[in-house]
């Protein structure tokens, strides 16, 4: 067969360009309620009482909610987060209040007249604030609350809600033994997931105690989980339907509207209410991606070998941990770049602060750790006066190596980053890094920077499938893993149907999930849906084949183990004229008499991660992800020093993908991934005023990459160098073009502007500054 | 006048069929596109403020954001939804240069690219960039969704 490692098109893509794929917010049932979420407008101050009557007075008005009605505590990892604020409010945007009424108008007009008195408390408006003596407490009950998933490691009295750290070698030893040292230190601001469809959840709770969720969520099996953990429940009562989803990002990983819908139903007897964002509040009240204040200290040789590092990364989580602490561990574990450096010491800390809070943003935390780590390699670069390219080949990381948590790499677990350097000299025409005059005050450069990721998943991640047969011997694919653009199913059917010998139209997918009818998938983050979701459909597969063989060899009258299978037929492999359908298997097989033995063929399929384990606490040791995709990104770019105007000429990826599934899909997924990285890089970040009032809460103001603003060139090529234990050896992709993009930008643009340029986003404005408003 | 607060029955074309139906004179044409009468949710909302795109139709062949026009506004005007769209090349298109990934967006830069198809005596590159430039997509990285629309708003380059 040659299914994989075909460009077939998405299997959802014909009701994509005619508006018939539908989304949470399609699928309404008539009579829902409507829920309002009122909003905080302090990012920092007690609720001394609230006035909630003339809300609750207003025509069509069901239910006005406060935190003094709900007593739970959420959080993915440590349980300080109230669904409604209680007492006080940590950011501004925070729900206060949660009004349900008949209709969307009235919810609103409603929630505008709830008032509150507020006492002002002093703002944490920074990660230095935050980190000051006698700093005010974004929570005075740090340390204190109920941990879900433990490690986490709070510092009591103080704003510091989680601290990781490597050890690897002596890294003081280490840069006493280096000839060269460089010292960074970058600065980046939150940023937005900015998913067009704004998140929405509806929830219902039928009179036999069902509560049924729809949700465009990432984790539909996490909803069901938090949400029977949080108001009791049992599991199996919980039933969470995710649609297709309209971009996520990471930031669909988080559990919040889900949490609001089941609190608004439960006071209005059960009803169904739909509870949705508006632009505005997806941003300022829902989870951003956190920012991040980091200082590198790189040591090498003369020779430009790398010899120690010494980081220290302080994250923006905003108000709320949410899975900070997980990113903090997976920043630690990666924080060196695909580099060799023997001697690493690396102290990650998650900064409360009283912003809006944070959650998983795509490349967990590796986008401004990766930043971070390619400015100070471009800065080595330069003081050593070597060829970026060349310093990061020199020292890449290769099989046989540690990671900074000493997990050992094998040619399995990591790609062949020098083979993608070597890719990438004439994809993107590597001149060096020169600045090369192209007219008046017109130069052109190129910058270049290496990423590395692993999954940082939790070690008992689950995945599964379900293969049921049709009469006609097509199958149908059930998984739990969510479809919100990658093309999720589209990879697990071509699986199938290379492992069934069968045309990929011959597989239906199921779409949606259901946590009642599909299998279990931990979440679908981490570009961990082809190896989990891939090993399952395999495992399936292997099963159906089994039963088919099964069912075949009682009819055909031999052993299993004369029958192979192709064309929708199971034969006699030394004599393929002795043949039964899959179709007259599929129900049961039925003789000719009409006596019929089998029943249907369902291929049951199932995957668990393995050796992972969580870091150890002293030394940060341990094993934090299956295996490591690795891939160098280089942009070429033409830089005004006059206006510091610049235009991004090409922007391009190398990525070792170890076997791509669907060529198209995957060079897609790479060209969307660089032109985020690089928005995020030119454009994006959150404003916050004094008085930590979230300023940009719009694209007219938070500003995204719009058409015509991308690189007028995208260049993407894959090396295939497999990893063994995935399917077809096929490497995690999803996530990681934009990974590097943005450092390669501002690696390019410091040598255009001849300054350090170490703050994002990077817009005319911030060039002229840094370059001390010398012309 | 008709009456500012109470419903209204009001007329109009869409995709080709006349339709009454009864809204709120304050109601937008998105929200009223996608309520029960019509149920037509080709086109999303995305920010409701005329930012992001996803929610443009045609009010007579010209692309509008559904969500920024009040439907008393669009009586007796003829409206195209992506729904209205019947092998139109601008989808074949899409789906020839993998032009979506989520497919939030999609509808919304669909009917952009129809109307530019409808006039490809005046298209070039700079006016397919133009009129792009008003809807957001957070998947792609704009290139396809460039050459998609570019084959059928000006194909001879």
């Amino acid at each position: 067969m040659t299914i994989i490692g075909t460009s077939v098109p998405r299997k959802e893509a014909p009701n994509k360009v005619t508006g018939r794929a539908r989304y949470t917010d399609d699928i309404n049932v008539p009579g829902t309620l409507n829920a309002v979420i009122v909003p905080a407008n302090k990012a920092h101050a007690k609720i001394v009482s609230m006035e909630t009557e003339a809300a609750k007075n207003v025509p069509g008005v069901k239910a006005v909610i406060t935190g003094q009605d709900v007593s739970v505590l959420c959080g993915d990892v440590t349980e300080d987060r109230p669904p409604l604020a209680r007492d006080k409010v940590r950011y501004s945007g925070e729900p206060v209040a949660l009004v349900v009424a008949r209709d969307e108008m009235a919810a609103h007009r409603a929630a505008s007249l709830v008032k509150v008195h507020w006492q002002d408390l002093p703002v944490v408006n920074t990660i230095r604030d935050a980190l000051r003596d006698n700093a005010p407490l974004v929570h005075e009950k740090n340390g204190e609350y109920a941990v879900a998933t433990p490690p986490v490691y709070p510092k009591k009295r103080s704003n510091i809600a989680d601290e990781a750290n490597v050890t690897k070698g002596d890294a003081d030893q280490g840069m006493k033994n280096s000839d060269v040292k460089v010292h960074v230190r970058v600065s980046l601001p939150q940023i937005d997931h900015a998913a067009m469809e704004p998140r929405i959840a509806k929830a219902e709770i039928l009179a036999d105690g069902r509560v049924l969720l729809h949700a465009s969520t990432q984790a539909p099996f996490e909803v069901q989980k938090l949400i029977a953990k949080y108001f009791k429940l049992n599991p199996g009562q919980v039933i969470v339907t995710a649609p297709l989803v309209g971009g996520a990002f990471g930031g669909k990983a988080a559990v919040q509207l889900e949490i609001l819908a089941y609190l608004a139903s439960k006071a209005v007897g059960g009803q169904m209410v739909r509870i949705v964002n508006a632009r505005e509040g997806d941003m300022s009240t829902s989870p951003l991606g956190m920012g991040l204040e980091a200082e590198v200290t790189l040591g090498a040789t003369r020779d430009g070998h790398l010899q120690a590092a010494q980081m220290r990364f302080y994250m923006d989580i905003g108000a709320y941990t949410d899975s900070a602490p997980r990113i903090a561990r997976a920043i630690a574990a990666q924080c060196t770049g695909p580099y060799r450096i023997a001697n690493v010491h690396t102290d990650v800390f998650c900064v409360y602060t009283n912003h809006t809070y944070t959650t998983a943003f795509r490349g967990f935390g590796h986008m401004p750790m990766t930043f971070a780590i390619e400015r100070a390699m471009d800065e080595l670069a330069h003081t050593l006066h070597m060829d970026p390219l060349d310093l990061r080949e020199m020292n890449a990381i290769r099989p046989n190596d540690v990671t900074p948590t000493k997990a050992r790499l094998t040619r399995s677990n990591l790609g062949d980053l020098p083979q993608c350097i070597e890719k990438m000299r004439p994809l993107i025409d590597w001149n060096g890094g020169k600045v090369q005059s192209v007219g008046a005050h017109r130069v052109r450069v190129q910058g270049v920077a290496a990423f590395w990721k692993t999954s940082s998943s939790p070690p008992n991640a689950v995945s599964g499938a379900l293969v049921t047969m049709n009469s006609d011997g097509s199958v149908n694919l059930s998984t739990g893993a969510v479809e919100f653009g990658p093309g999720t199913k589209t990879t697990a059917a071509q699986i199938l149907a290379e492992k069934l010998r069968i045309p990929l139209d011959r597989v239906y997918v199921h779409e949606d999930v259901n946590t009642q009818v599909d299998p279990e998938h931990w979440k679908t983050v981490a570009s961990l849906s082809t190896y989990m979701v891939g090993r399952a459909v395999v495992d399936a597969a292997n099963d159906l084949i089994g039963q088919l063989k099964s069912l075949a060899a009682a009819v055909l009258r031999c052993s299993p183990d004369d029958l192979d299978y192709g064309e929708e037929k199971i034969f006699v492999r030394d004599d393929p004229s002795i043949s039964i359908k899959f179709s007259d298997l599929a129900l049961g097989y039925k003789y000719k008499e009409g006596d019929s033995i089998g029943g249907q063929l369902m291929g049951r399929g199932r995957f668990i991660i393995r050796h992972l384990n969580l870091l150890d606490e002293e030394t940060g040791h341990g094993r934090p992800g299956p295996a490591w995709t690795v891939g160098i990104q280089a942009v070429e770019v033409e830089y005004d020093e006059e206006t510091h105007q610049y235009r991004i000429l090409k922007a391009a990826t190398v990525l070792d993908a170890g076997r791509v599934i669907n060529p198209a899909v995957a060079a897609g997924q790479v060209m969307g991934g660089m032109n985020m990285g690089l928005g995020v890089a030119s454009r994006e970040g959150v404003h916050y005023d004094a008085q930590g009032q979230f300023l940009n809460q719009q694209f007219r103001s938070y500003k995204v990459m719009r058409m015509g603003e991308q690189p007028q060139q995208y260049l993407v090529e894959f090396v295939e160098n497999p990893q063994l234990d995935s399917p077809f050896g096929a490497r995690p992709i999803g996530e990681h073009a934009v990974l590097a993009i943005g450092a390669a930008l501002a690696n390019a643009l410091s040598r255009a502007a001849d300054v350090s340029l170490n703050t994002l986003p990077i817009t005319p404005e911030q060039i002229w500054r840094e370059r001390g408003a010398r012309l | 006048m008709k009456s500012l607060t109470r419903p209204e029955q009001i007329s109009f074309n869409v995709n080709g069929e006349p339709r009454d139906v009864v809204i709120y004179p304050g109601e937008t044409l998105l929200y009223t596109l996608r309520g029960d009468a019509l149920g037509l949710t080709g086109a999303k909302p995305g920010c409701e403020n005329g930012d992001c795109g996803a929610c443009t139709v045609l009010v007579n062949e010209i692309p509008v954001k559904s969500c920024m026009v009040l439907t008393p506004e669009v009586e007796d005007q003829a409206i195209t939804t992506v729904e209205g769209l019947q092998n139109a090349p601008i989808q074949q298109a899409f789906l020839d240069h993998n032009a979506f990934q989520c497919g939030y967006c999609t509808s919304g830069f669909l009917m952009v690219g129809h109307a530019l198809s409808q006039d490809v005596d005046n298209g070039s590159p700079e006016r397919t960039v133009e009129w792009l430039r008003s809807n957001i997509c957070r998947c792609t990285g704009y290139q396809e969704i460039y050459d998609a629309v570019s084959s059928v708003a000006h194909p001879n380059g």
